[in-house]
């Protein structure tokens, strides 16, 4: 068995805050009608969480926690040791239901931006109003960041977590590092 | 620039996290329809100095389709509403009324 590396092996960077890329994280996408209550609790179970989010919110954290997506879609955090046995858990729960779960965590990129002004990071580069009063802890925004979908949450004061596809993560990580850039503060928030 | 909310997740979602998706409400003839018909459904579209209503998909966001009602001439946004109907919601078409008299647009005014 190869060893798995995550997109970047952990880069970071130090400008007016920290941008750094946090390693392997086990992400299951579950699409399925989400008012289903023995949807919700199987899910909650995985997670280790106790209710699924609200709209544009996520609960819990990387190691366990659920974002959600769109009306009809969320996003499992698990360890990434234990994905693949999340996944079947959630198979063998849900078996005859409708519902799609699949592991996707080798096809994401998970990035921190943490520090006084993480806020500006992220408001330079996505259309999203980032100000304290309209976004707070465990608020989430699924849109994009310059050219590339992202999502991305907060996870306590001045500090934020993004996720995209692996396969823009080197691009993800130039951008986020400039727009931390020393120098780059504009103090608007 | 352009800011729609999207119905399904409440985001005031601006110009490039949408895509557009052309004219609402069409109506598919497929196989089996006579030409003029096909036609009609494949190329005829309204373009109205005025009133419209479009396709938008929140393509960097939620990734649902939705519909909206706006005005080609001045840009305002007379809202947005759900995907899975066929004609517009009635509230909204007071609304139009209220702020276009007289709109007409294919079957609706």
């Amino acid at each position: 068995m190869s060893e798995a590396i995550s997109v970047l092996a952990g880069a970071n960077t130090e400008g007016f805050c920290r941008v750094s890329e946090l390693g392997l994280h086990g992400m299951i996408t579950v699409r399925g009608d989400l008012s289903n209550a023995d949807l919700a609790k199987a899910l909650c179970a995985v997670a280790g969480v106790d209710a699924l989010p609200e709209v544009r919110k996520m609960v819990g954290g990387l190691e366990g926690g659920i974002a959600w997506m769109s009306p009809d879609e969320l996003m499992v955090f698990v360890p990434y040791a234990q994905v693949v046995d999340k996944v079947d858990e959630l198979n063998s729960t849900l078996a005859g239901s409708h519902f799609l779960a699949v592991n996707v965590s080798d096809a994401r990129a998970v990035f921190g931006i943490d520090g006084a002004g993480a806020r500006e990071v992220i408001a330079k580069v996505a259309p999203v109003d980032m100000s304290p009063e309209a976004f707070t802890t465990g608020d989430l925004r699924r849109t994009r960041i310059a050219q590339v979908a992202a999502a991305f949450w907060m996870a306590g004061d001045d500090s934020f977590r993004l996720i995209c596809f692996r396969s823009v993560g080197d691009y993800a990580f130039k951008l986020l590092s400039v727009s931390a850039a020393k120098g780059g503060e504009v103090g608007y928030f | 620039m352009l800011t729609l909310q999207c119905p399904y997740c409440g985001v005031m979602a601006e110009e490039t996290e949408l895509s557009a998706g052309g004219e609402a409400h069409l109506k598919r003839f497929g196989p089996g329809s006579s030409d003029a018909d096909f036609e009609t459904y494949m190329f005829m579209r309204e373009n109205p100095k005025g009133v419209h209503f479009e396709r938008w998909r929140h393509a960097n966001g939620c990734g649902k389709w939705f519909h909206a009602a706006r005005c080609t001439v001045t840009l305002e946004v007379f809202g947005t509403y759900t995907a899975q109907t066929s004609v517009p919601p009635a509230e909204l078409l007071e609304t139009i009324r209220a702020a276009r008299p007289g709109f007409k647009w294919r079957e609706f005014e």
